[in-house]
């Protein structure tokens, strides 16, 4: 149909009009945008661009490697092994909850850290990558890279990972790496960037810690074009880190897990020296743990059970732990006495088995008395009541100087965790910390390494080996960093009395050899290996006159905690010594019986490089030692005759 | 001369008609149309696949749909308008019922061979409906409130409908379109003082509410207008897009940095990359010299049919061009005043380049009406 249209002129007049209203509206709008354009791609250009490269250029570390751990023979102690793990972002994940019920038909989680996964899945920003599950198998892994685009933002990754290939032998010493905690980045004031990275491992305690800054390395860099999600595109370039520095340690493989198999079972630590240079040869507290857990991340239940246990599993006996040395502490009044001139070779003390001490009785560990005694009998038969004779003679600041001197009451230089200093009183120190006078009790009671007096196994060691040599004797962890030797720990001459040293030792020749001595039971009757040691045991208890009159309980009468402490520290071989160890068992009962046949066994070890032959030993000991060398060779992984756990 | 006759004298006929073809708009849409393919296949990565080439397929289909419309006459098409009208009303209650999902949106029709976005073919409809309806209308009643009543509700239904989706750049676009043609229709200067001076006065009242009891919106949707009015308070969350989008824009620079090279669109920084954001990879790979080329080619297009219409003594083909002209102008406008951070993000893509089939296919059926018009001038 076709039909004129109206008002022609008129409505194209108004058309027009409004046209060019409209026209003029339309044009300013365009030059509006076209003024923005300018603004933004030509005044802000640089900043935008900036912006861009920012955007698309993302700058990514590469972990170094951490620095590998030997022992003196260069056996492997901690190492780097690749690591699966399976990491997630949330931002392409989308629903986290359906895409790990997806996961968890693929690989087994564990729930305890899928709990924890979904905590940070929920805290992180959207563009970190959290771990979902760690060490996972190659089995798994390739499960998860078939089916990721079933699994949206998850993304398996090979990483390294720490191993302790000897398990709990090594962990008081080394220690162990973690994952970095929110409470370790408190305590930077500038955290190394890698420290952000999450789950990024650092030693947490012993070595690992201590020396942190060696292993770590430095982290490289790589410069990645990303796109919006966070995935990288390509890679632009590269610079690769520094990896941490590898250490050698002076542990001796072999005696260390030998130590540590030999220990099983008692609370109890040991540290072997090596009496020429100062280096430990092993160092070992027990019961341990398995460091490996911790590596991971300890689950609580295991964790908990590491904190309850009686025999305390986590703390590093042999440097951290601090016990009355006992009367291993005697050879240190003995010496104090013999510098200051108060008693001579010769002079004797009679022992009732007491002596009162203004108006207080202190016994003599031998109720009857040991009659007459001279420096030599009272060192080997450990009279008690010469020593307090002595401590009245001498005073406490000259014994506890000695005792700083023979490497008491310091706490030595050394890569582990809470290396402690034990205690040498003094007068100022009482009044200082007990707000109280020193009495002469005090110095009756620190004559037998009761009372005040603390000290740490490693110190006990120190002591020991400073005896034997006669030299300033410092210990030594590390033997080399980097393939560069360490300074020797063999340090300068006490300044002692050559004269005085050799009794002392001649009389801790007697302990071990001497038909009377206290350790006479533990010998070695190989020659050439002949061994000068000194029994302790050390009261945890206050012992009163009432029961003092009705009979002393016997150890084994008591509850465990409440038992002596049994100590021994010796050197061999006696002409030429070696080596220096100092046992400590807790709660173990008399040093001649717990503490002495473990330090036979460890020297005879350490002399012989493997396990000693039975002729070492005396006669009626031998089948009994028979079967504890099949025995504890049994739990030592690569022992002679064993195959090699590389598992 | 108070009347037109048309006549077939006057009117070109047969094949006649392609002489009087308006050739420079069909170029420039084929300009505008190409810049589309070029940013498609850059986007990809080099590709034209899976954008590039159903786009060109489509633009040939919507290029013959445009010769096929403009030989027909336009009085063809004016008696056709409320059909059109009545039928877009329909599909759009149809995508009420039977629509697919997009984007959480409700908003096509799945035809088999295309999907047809009914919101589209209003945007045309209702043009044809206004033009038709002013066409019809004495000029002496133009400005009475009732007949300024009717064209208020043929666009408030279509609008209210499209709201429902929620499409909000489509509703924005049939309101202003069709206020436009009204406004051109010779509807007082008064009624459009009102309702500029009442939208004004309601967003006042909307902004003075916050915090108060009578608050008017709720708090998200505040938190919406706060990231629009400064994007970078929130630029991983809502603000994010337009945020990229200006980076984008703005790191192309004086000559941009080639063709193929933008990173950020290549690197996914930027959503709806291919279709609403488009522009930006433009400006990015082509610089500001490459972005005013192609907001100059847009005007060139909305001069000629403005020129087009001026010159046409037809009432109807007259408002019809000139609507079509607004309607499109409408759509490069928002679509770069939202990617370069002036506008809140609404979706509306660039005509002609952004990926989309329905779209693209209808504004090629408009600018065929707007050439049959053109042929079918009265002489």
């Amino acid at each position: 149909m076709r039909r004129p249209s109206r008002d022609t002129a008129e409505s194209q007049r108004r058309i027009t009009r409004r046209s060019l209203f409209l026209g003029g509206g339309m044009t300013a709008m365009v030059g509006a945008l076209a003024l923005r354009m300018r603004y933004l791609q030509v005044e802000q250009a640089d900043q935008f661009r900036l912006l861009a490269d920012e955007n698309r250029i993302n700058i990514r570390l590469i972990p170094p490697s951490r620095g590998r751990i030997f022992d003196r023979n260069g056996m492997t102690v901690a190492e780097n092994v690749p690591s699966y793990r399976i990491t997630m972002l949330r931002e392409e994940a989308g629903d986290v909850e359906n895409v790990l019920a997806r996961l968890s038909q693929l690989v087994d989680l564990d729930p305890e850290e899928l709990e924890r996964a979904r905590r940070d899945l929920e805290r992180l920003r959207a563009d970190t990558p959290v771990t979902v599950a760690e060490r996972v198998s190659w089995a798994d892994i390739s499960r998860v890279a078939v089916n990721t685009p079933a699994l949206p933002g998850v993304t398996p990754e090979v990483g390294l990972s720490r191993r302790y290939p000897h398990g709990e032998a090594y962990a008081h010493v080394v220690g162990y790496v973690g994952p970095v905690s929110d409470r370790d980045l408190e305590k930077l004031d500038a955290p190394d960037a890698l420290l952000l990275i999450p789950r990024f491992q650092i030693g947490k305690i012993g070595l690992e810690a201590e020396r942190e800054d060696m292993l770590r390395g430095e982290a490289g860099t790589k410069r990645v074009e990303v796109n919006a999600a966070g995935r990288v595109m390509r890679e632009l370039n590269r610079q690769e880190g520094i990896s941490g520095t590898d250490i050698q340690i002076t542990l001796d493989n072999a005696l260390q897990t030998y130590t540590h198999a030999r220990l099983a079972g008692e609370s109890a630590a040991t540290v072997v020296m090596d009496c020429e240079t100062g280096d430990l040869l092993a160092c070992a507290s027990s019961p341990s743990f398995d460091p490996n857990l911790f590596v991971r991340g300890i689950s609580v239940a295991d964790y908990k059970a590491l904190l309850d246990d009686e025999y305390r599993p986590l703390p590093n006996k042999a440097v951290q732990g601090i016990y009355p040395p006992g009367s291993t502490f005697k050879m240190v009044v003995a010496l104090a006495a013999l510098e200051d001139g108060q008693v001579d070779l010769t002079e004797t003390v009679y022992c009732p088995g007491h002596l009162e001490v203004s108006g207080r009785r202190f016994h003599c560990w031998k109720r009857g008395g040991h009659g007459n005694v001279d420096l030599h009998r009272s060192i080997r038969e450990s009279c008690d009541v010469f020593y307090y004779e002595m401590a009245m003679r001498v005073g406490i600041e000259k014994i506890s100087a000695m005792a700083r001197r023979l490497g008491l009451g310091q706490a030595f230089d050394l890569p582990m965790t809470s290396v402690a200093a034990g205690l040498t009183p003094t007068k100022d120190w009482k009044i200082v910390n007990r707000g109280a006078e020193w009495v002469i009790g005090d110095s009756v009671n620190a004559a037998i390494g009761q009372g005040f007096v603390l000290a740490s196994p490693l110190q006990l060691a120190v002591m020991s080996a400073r005896l034997a040599t006669g030299r300033e004797v410092m210990p030594r962890l590390i033997k080399s960093v980097d393939g560069v030797e360490a300074p020797s720990g063999r340090g300068n001459g006490l300044g002692l009395n050559e004269n005085n040293l050799r009794e002392v030792r001649k009389a801790m020749y007697a302990v071990s050899n001497n038909r009377r001595g206290t350790a006479y039971s533990s010998r070695i009757i190989e020659d050439a290996f002949r061994m000068a040691g000194k029994t302790g045991t050390s009261q945890v208890r206050n012992i009163s006159s009432g029961e003092r009159a009705s009979g002393v309980r016997r150890n084994s009468d008591l509850p465990w905690r409440q038992r002596d402490h049994a100590l021994f520290v010796n050197f061999a071989p006696f002409d030429n010594p070696k080596i220096a160890v100092a046992v400590v068992v807790e709660h173990g009962g008399g040093g001649s019986t717990a503490a002495a046949p473990i330090a036979r066994d460890i020297t005879l070890q350490a002399l012989y490089g493997e396990d000693p032959p039975l002729a070492a030993y005396p006669t009626k000991d031998r089948g009994r030692i028979k079967t504890q060398q099949e025995k504890l060779r049994q739990y030592r992984p690569g022992a002679p005759g064993e195959e090699s756990d590389r598992a | 001369m108070s009347y037109l006759e048309y006549t077939v004298k006057t009117t070109p006929s047969g094949l006649r008609k392609v002489l009087y073809f308006n050739w420079a708009l069909a170029i420039l849409l084929t300009a505008v149309a190409g810049v589309g393919f070029l940013m498609l296949y850059s986007v990809a990565g080099g590709s034209f696949s899976p954008w590039a080439e159903p786009q060109m397929k489509r633009f040939a289909l919507g290029f013959v749909g445009m010769v096929v419309i403009a030989m027909v006459p336009i009085w063809f098409w004016r008696n056709m308008s409320a059909l059109a009208y009545i039928v877009s009303i329909l599909l759009l209650i149809a995508v009420e019922f039977a629509g697919a999902h997009g984007k959480g949106a409700q908003r096509w029709l799945d035809l088999g061979f295309m999907r047809l976005q009914p919101s589209e073919l209003m945007k045309i409809s209702l043009v044809m409906a206004l033009a038709a309806y002013y066409d019809w209308l004495p000029m002496a009643r133009t400005s009475r409130p009732l007949w300024v009543l009717i064209p208020v509700i043929l666009i408030l239904l279509p609008v209210a409908l499209v709201l429902r989706q929620p499409d909000l750049g489509t509703s924005i676009l049939l309101i202003t379109g069709g206020g436009v043609l009204m406004f051109l229709a010779g509807v007082h200067w008064a009624y459009f003082a009102v309702v500029i001076a009442a939208i004004g006065g309601m967003v006042t009242a909307v902004f003075q509410s916050r915090g108060t009891d009578w608050q008017m919106l709720a708090d998200y949707q505040y938190r919406r207008i706060d990231t629009f009015l400064d994007p970078a308070s929130d630029p991983l969350g809502a603000g994010y897009h337009i945020t990229q989008s200006k980076i984008a824009l703005g790191s192309g620079g004086w000559t941009g940095r080639g063709f193929m090279q933008g990173t950020q669109s290549r690197l996914n920084f930027l959503p709806e990359k291919h279709t609403d954001f488009i522009f930006t990879t433009l400006a990015e790979e082509f610089g500001f010299i490459g972005a005013v080329s192609l907001l100059a080619l847009y005007a060139l297009i909305v001069v000629f049919c403005v020129s087009s219409a001026l010159a046409n003594r037809d009432r109807f083909a007259s408002l019809l061009t000139l609507g079509i002209a607004v309607t499109f102008f409408l759509f490069f406008a928002v679509n770069m005043s939202m990617v370069m951070g002036l506008a809140p993000v609404v979706g509306v893509p660039l005509p002609l380049v952004s990926y989309g089939g329905s779209a693209m296919l209808i504004l090629m059926l408009g600018f065929g009406m707007v050439q049959s018009a053109h042929i079918h001038r009265p002489r």
